[in-house]
């Protein structure tokens, strides 16, 4: 299967997950320019985590128009996989291929830890690997990752399975909703009506080992790679 | 053609936790500034465009703003003043 990961300029986690898919996981991957007008064959489509124009006006706002878009949005309208991390999902929302959008902290702050993350739906072709109710522990580097969405799209979020993940506080409290950046419900990460898109602002690619503190994001990919090669 | 200045204001919408505005409006209440109630942050924008007239330009800058300057999910915007540059 074939991973393509769109390089824009101010994108520092394009390398990351070009490790992920092809050291930890063994398959093919290619960078694809922003500038690019076609996804090189790719199966799957990953917006990483950096910083896309400067988060010039907007986190993603800019991004968003890249000419590589045209081609992501077309490739997530046919059902294609599309997988935003952090600045991806800001890109995401942004483009309108996922609801919502994604402001700055409450705390103001940029937040940069390992935080804990409850798998709300494993039903989905992100999340198959994992089981409904289970805590993964994955870094989390943001400023501007509140989930804010009106009221009757979040609850529609809830009814339909939507909302794919949310933070959680410590072991032991794993019921316990808590959000490292004001989120609203706690949300860290959602996936479209379709099932085909999905954004959240942990990053997997950067769990991929134990060695680096854990492996739970491994599972993340090689859901994909189950439900896409089927 | 003409050439226009646009000025346009977009704030975060009401209802929506603003904690830049609550942290400025904090730091003024500090400074004895006890009459604030409440302060919002937001961005102003510039745009200097070509037109045929001010009505053109202020429509121009509306679409602008709805592709790409606010975001309709979070912010409201409203052109502040057009006029000739």
């Amino acid at each position: 299967m074939k991973f393509g990961i769109v390089t824009f300029p101010g994108s520092n986690c394009d390398h990351d997950t070009h490790h992920a898919v092809v050291d930890v996981l063994g398959e093919e991957a290619a960078y694809l320019w922003h500038k690019d007008h076609d996804l090189a064959g790719a199966d799957v489509i990953i917006l990483p985590g950096g910083f896309s124009y400067g988060d010039y006006l907007r986190a993603g706002a800019i991004a968003r128009f890249s000419p590589i878009m045209v081609e992501v949005v077309a490739h997530a309208k046919r059902g294609g996989p599309v997988l935003g991390i952090c600045n991806g999902f800001q890109i995401a929302c942004e483009a309108g291929l996922l609801p919502g959008a994604l402001l700055r902290n409450d705390g103001l702050k940029f937040v940069s830890e390992p935080v804990r993350i409850r798998v709300e739906n494993a039903e989905t072709m992100f999340t198959n690997r994992y089981e409904r109710g289970q805590v993964l522990r994955m870094p989390i580097a943001h400023g501007d990752g509140r989930y804010v969405a009106d009221d009757a799209t979040l609850d529609r979020l809830e009814g339909e399975g939507q909302v794919v993940f949310r933070y959680v506080s410590g072991p032991g409290d794993a019921d316990e909703y808590w959000s490292p950046n004001g989120s609203m419900r706690a949300i860290a990460g959602v996936v479209s009506q379709a099932g085909n898109v999905m954004g959240l602002m942990p990053h997997p690619e950067r769990a991929m080992d134990l060695l680096l503190g854990s492996a739970d994001g491994v599972g993340l990919f090689e859901s994909m790679l189950a439900k896409v090669a089927a | 053609m003409n050439r226009f200045r646009v000025a346009l204001h977009i704030l975060p919408r009401r209802g929506i936790l603003d904690p830049q505005g609550k942290a400025v409006a904090d730091a003024l209440q500090t400074l004895g500034f006890k009459s604030v109630e409440d302060v919002h942050v937001g961005r102003h924008v510039v745009v200097e465009l070509q037109a045929r007239d001010a009505g053109a330009a202020e429509r121009e800058a509306k679409a602008m703003c709805e592709r790409l300057l606010a975001n309709p999910v979070t912010e409201d915007f409203e052109i502040a003043g057009v006029s000739a540059s």
